[in-house]
């Protein structure tokens, strides 16, 4: 069991109607107490059974009644963390909920870090992995590919420019190591010259990548929505709606999309960043082919996928074919052209998916993004997802985008030491020093480094009081 | 040494098992060293030296601490093993002081990680006084005897990864038994070996030393995997037949470092002989290139892997195709020979071959060979069998140490041989084990690279794979590891006093100089510009300025005229005349001095000047150390981590690594395993 006891607000950061407050650890009880007075002015909290929900009110130090709540104490070990919890309920309104949270901290608690309350969780043994589904998904991104941050947040070109940076850095300490055991066969005659040159190009472009940074670019910060379906359906179109204005070429010519559009936008101030793909089908020539391809890439890396179909023709193998492809993801099926004469309708649709697509739920839409029509429905459904967490939160976004930055500039003074070492004339074998440190630094973007502090590093990506 | 409870409780154990009879049994000791080269002597010495009943089996009592290859010991890296060694209270270091004929510091023009020492030895000498100091050493007998079994029993209830077995004796070719409680292998190439000169094989160990043919198949049967290395030498030549004017001579320096920390530096400033330097050329080349076919390796009779960075003339031809030349070092043998060991051209071409390609060579165009360049095969274990410690994970009692481990070079066996002896000892005695890590030393290095990677070589040690090297540096050995020398057994009291207060006067000394301010004043300003060193533009630390590159500590003596007089004990010293046979170590000259002895201002130079980089470095350790001290249970089970990928599972569960740190090492696991084992290990911990 930990030992402090910690506390943040567990509902998002939006106004909503009521706010939750959570107080976790052995001290929990007693601290909601200090703060929670009973209708009649007492304080009862510590003596009430566990699982009830008790009505009374906060007030700040100096007495002043800050809010009417509701408070639920649930004690170990059942409960969230498997700690003592404490949840207040009060009215919504940011100002009220952050005095309310003070109120709490300046009465013994700590504030939680993100994820803090699911760490306790798992560590104290009340979720294991396989339950932990939101842990299971962070190791299935680690096994597959490079783990903790997430990689598939990051852009594709950041991921490759990394790996080149690394592989450069790697080749010059290798050459200078090489020199060091095997000085007969590897000259270091001119290299600091050499090197400082190197090393300029890599500063330069760790600091260009460090702009992106600053202008939240360095990872898709959004929802990233992939369009998919067959040629032809109208998925440019639907972009384009979406984008109001007309950044994709829209022909009546299937496979017009060849590569990945990828455009940032909001949705009832949702971030997303949604790719437009090319129509999946039996590419007939090479460059169609790798559109294909990357169309696949895309939805295999998305947050949501957006399927589009065409009512006029009938919704058939083909399109659940490519449906069963991604099993886990979440999808919102669109049935574009409902101003044509429709070959099909939402209710076979539906249908059709529940026979084959073994029970899942997934909605169906019809829309006409030509006339404009359904698209509102559509972003209702959207932030209903959102606010019911099937999609993740910007706060993740933030939170990668910081430590990759950390992580570049680290590497930046990293190659700033090294070129201060050739500047003072120092012995080529320093070099490897700092270079190695900007090698591991820059790891640690890309998952390749391993760190000790995982653990903590998982739960981080957890918004705060969950 | 055994009581007489013990021998009995050994000799009863040993009758228990079928078979065994009474008349078989020839001693009982605590500990038995396998062969008696520089693993072997080293490993013997370590348990003698703490108490133990040791015997050291060699084929040939004449063959002891042989130098089969190259006439020096030291080098790049080799030369830190050697000094690490030395500081933990090994041999090595000592012996070669005692017979050098040549010294140089290596890299001096470069920084002060990779200052490396090399000695040109007395072949002769360096065996003759080995094996002075073995014989002289209580506790410790020599036995000629080739060792063909290894006698075990049966321990109930072994851990995972363990076959269940634990070492009562050794038994020799005549049949008799020696009872002890450890054994360490120290086999070198002598397992199985094949030497190959062109179509000519002889089945014998070095230098035609009678081979050992039995021991491999009693550790098969043990479940130990054997694997087969190669590894080779070049010719000699008889110095009367070489031209050396057409070679450029290569000196050694003039004021020569001992190897030793407990060597008096006055000691070992002597005359000292010179190594020649020629190059191969065109001619070597295509002799070599037409010749290929008659290559026991390159026409595939040799079934071992041969070591990369210690390549034979042939494959530096086949390999550097485009290098013109490539250099070839003329170095005595001895004080007492004409031999001329011919560096840098390893061989086993024919003879006529050989003799052709030799002669292309300025210089050595009549040379006369004495003895053919050849190489030779061998049996040895995969390292990944050991742990850290050096003792087998299967086996309790039974280490391995020097080539039969994978290794390759004198340093690297004396350094493991060294560590398995102190491990056997602590073993025997019920005390803690002692492991040096990757942040501690290079032996740390190398022994961690041979039980957690796979090696498909023989293994050399080299400086790039040290990553922690500006701490590991040749000149701190002492201040790094005396400590663990003395836990081992093998270090003095007086020893350990001494390099505590070593440590204590740098430590001091650093924090004053950077605490001490100068002003920039008219008499500092004239000071500086007199040592061609930039004028001050505020007042400064001493500190600071000594780490201008043109200022030591030495030289900014003048403006700093407050030192504090530091009253030193005498440094603890080897002596070199005199009755040194049992390599005690007695008191030096008791002096009070002012001054500091020059290793100490080389020590507070450094600790300055590199400040800033001995700081990140250091926070890089801080790094592996927390992967490092995350250790894995012991009974873990890895099938139980459904998250592991196959290959990842596999190899840790053959490996069982220590530690998080040493998982992340292992090829085939990639940092994504290692996280799904940290969520693993959190978890099942609360």
């Amino acid at each position: 069991m930990m030992r402090d006891t910690i506390a943040a607000v567990a509902t998002g950061r939006n106004a909503s109607g009521i706010s939750i407050i959570r107080v976790s650890g052995q001290e929990a009880v007693s601290i909601a107490d200090r703060v929670f007075v009973g209708k009649n002015g007492s304080h009862f909290l510590k003596n009430v059974p566990t699982h009830t929900v008790h009505y009374g009110k906060i007030l700040s130090e100096d007495e002043v009644f800050l809010d009417e709540v509701l408070a639920i104490v649930m004690r170990s070990p059942k409960s969230y963390t498997a700690e003592d919890v404490v949840e207040i309920h009060c009215h919504g309104g940011i100002t009220v909920t952050n005095m309310i949270l003070e109120q709490i901290l300046k009465a013994g608690a700590r504030l939680a870090e993100p994820g803090e309350f699911t760490k306790r969780a798992f560590l104290n043994g009340r979720i294991d992995l396989s339950e932990a589904e939101a842990v299971m998904d962070v190791i299935d991104a680690g096994s597959k590919a490079a783990v903790r941050n997430s990689e598939k947040q990051l852009a594709g070109h950041l991921k490759q420019q990394i790996l080149s940076l690394r592989e450069t850095i790697l080749h010059q300490t290798a050459f200078i190591e090489s020199a060091l055991d095997d000085p007969e066969h590897f000259d270091l005659t001119d290299y600091p010259a050499k090197l400082k040159d190197i090393a300029d190009a890599l500063l330069d472009q760790i600091r260009s990548l460090l702009k992106s940074a600053d202008e939240g670019k360095l990872i898709s910060e959004g929802i990233r929505a992939v369009i998919l379906g067959k040629p032809n359906v109208g998925k440019s179109t639907f972009l384009n709606l979406l984008l109001g204005q007309q950044k994709a070429i829209v022909t009546d010519i299937a496979g017009t999309t060849r590569d990945i559009l990828e455009e940032r936008l909001t949705i009832r101030d949702i971030p997303f960043v949604i790719m437009d793909t090319a129509g999946i089908r039996e590419a007939q020539d090479v460059v169609e082919k790798i559109g294909v391809d990357r169309a696949r890439e895309a939805a295999a890396d998305a947050d949501l996928l957006l399927y589009l179909s065409d009512l006029t023709s009938e919704f058939d193998g083909a399109d659940l074919q490519i449906l069963s492809e991604y099993p886990d993801k979440k999808k919102i099926i669109l049935l574009n052209k409902s101003d044509l004469d429709a070959a099909g309708s939402e209710q076979e649709v539906r249908e059709k998916i529940r026979e084959n697509c073994s029970g899942e739920e997934i909605p169906v839409l019809s829309i006409s993004a030509r006339n404009n029509v359904g698209i509102d429905a559509f972003r209702d459904l959207v932030e209903k997802m959102f606010f019911e967490g099937h999609l993740p939160s910007s706060d993740e976004f933030y939170i990668t985008n910081l430590r990759h930055k950390e992580a570049l500039m680290e590497a930046a003074t990293s190659l700033e030491k090294v070129e201060e070492s050739i500047r003072m004339d120092m012995p080529e074998d320093f070099y490897s020093i700092d270079l190695m440190d900007a090698y591991m630094s820059l790891g640690r973007i890309i998952g390749e480094q391993i760190e000790d502090d995982l653990v903590e590093e998982i739960f981080s990506k957890f918004c705060m009081g969950k | 040494m055994l009581n007489e409870e013990a021998r009995k409780l050994a000799i009863a154990n040993f009758l228990k098992i079928e078979g065994h009879r009474e008349r078989e049994i020839r001693d009982v000791v605590d500990l038995c060293v396998v062969g008696g080269g520089h693993a072997g002597c080293e490993a013997a010495l370590a348990g003698a030296r703490n108490g133990l009943a040791t015997v050291m089996f060699t084929v040939s009592v004449d063959s002891i601490a042989l130098m089969p290859c190259n006439p020096n010991v030291g080098g790049s890296s080799k030369g830190h093993l050697v000094r690490e060694l030395d500081a933990l209270g090994g041999e090595m270091g000592r012996n070669i002081d005692k017979t050098f004929i040549q010294s140089k510091m290596l890299n001096a023009s470069k920084g002060p990680a990779v200052h490396s020492l090399r000695a040109q030895a007395d072949k002769q000498a360096y065996t003759r006084s080995m094996r002075k100091v073995l014989e002289n050493t209580d506790n410790l007998m020599i036995k000629q005897a080739e060792v063909c079994e290894l006698i075990t029993e049966d321990i109930p209830d072994a851990p995972k990864g363990h076959a269940g077995k634990r070492i009562i004796g050794v038994r020799i070719a005549s049949g008799g038994v020696y009872l002890c409680r450890a054994v360490v292998l120290s086999t070198g190439t002598y397992l199985n070996a094949r030497c190959l000169c062109g179509e000519m094989i002889t089945h014998t160990g070095p230098n035609g030393l009678m081979a050992a043919t039995h021991l491999t198949d009693s550790l098969r049967a043990l479940g130990i995997e054997i694997v087969r290395f190669k590894t080779g030498t070049p010719a000699r030549m008889d110095k009367r037949s070489l031209d050396f004017s057409k070679m450029q001579p290569q000196y050694g320096d003039e004021r020569v470092v001992p190897f030793s920390f407990s060597t008096d530096p006055e000691a070992v400033q002597k005359e000292q002989v010179a190594c020649y330097l020629t190059y191969t050329n065109e001619k070597t080349h295509e002799i070599i290139k037409a010749n290929l076919d008659r290559s026991p390796i390159y026409a595939g009779i040799i079934e071992g892997t041969g070591p990369r960075y210690c390549p034979s003339i042939e494959d530096k031809v086949v390999k550097f195709a485009d290098k013109e030349r490539h250099q070839v070092f003329i170095e005595p043998e001895g004080l007492y020979t004409n031999e001329m060991y011919v560096g840098g051209m390893s061989s086993s071409l024919p003879e006529d071959v050989q003799l052709a390609m030799y002669r292309t060579v300025p210089g050595l165009e009549n040379c006369r060979i004495v003895r053919n360049a050849y190489a030779i095969e061998y049996d040895c274990i995969k390292a990944t069998q050991l742990h850290h410690t050096l003792a087998f994970k299967a086996v309790d009692g039974l280490y391995g140490a020097g080539q039969i481990n994978g290794s390759s070079g004198y340093e690297e066996a004396a350094a493991q041989g060294l560590l398995a002896g102190i491990n056997a000892a602590m073993y025997c005695l019920g005390k803690k084990p002692i492991t040096i890590d990757r942040s501690e030393g290079y032996l740390g290095v190398l022994v961690d690279d041979l039980v957690t990677k796979e090696t498909r070589e023989p293994y050399r040690m080299m400086t790039s794979r040290a990553e922690y090297r500006l701490l590991l540096r040749q000149d701190n050995a002492d201040l790094r590891l005396r400590q663990k020398g003395y836990e081992a057994g093998l270090v003095s009291e007086r020893e350990l006093a001494y390099v505590k207060e070593k440590q204590s006067i740098i430590d001091k000394e650093v924090e004053r100089l950077s605490t001490t301010m100068v002003g920039a004043g008219a008499a500092i300003q004239e000071f500086l510009s007199s040592l061609d060193s930039a004028p001050l533009k505020t007042a400064t630390s001493l500190a600071e300025l000594i780490s201008r590159p043109e200022l030591s500590y030495e030289s900014i003596a003048p403006i700093d005229p407050n030192r504090p007089e530091y009253v030193l004990k005498a440094r603890p010293v080897y002596r070199l005349t005199g009755d040194e046979n049992r390599g005690t170590v007695e008191a030096g000259e008791e002096k009070s001095k002012q001054t500091l002895p020059e290793d100490i201002i080389r020590q507070i130079d450094i600790t300055v000047k590199y400040d800033g980089y001995i700081r990140r470095q250091k926070k890089q350790v801080e790094g592996f150390k927390k992967l490092e001290n995350k250790l894995i249970d012991e009974d873990i089970d890895y099938q139980d981590i459904k998250n592991l990928r196959l290959e990842a599972r596999q190899k840790l569960e053959a490996l069982r690594p220590v530690s998080i740190g040493q998982a992340s090492r292992i090829s085939g696991v990639s940092p994504a395993d290692i996280s799904v084992l940290l969520i693993y290990m959190e978890q099942r911990r609360s």
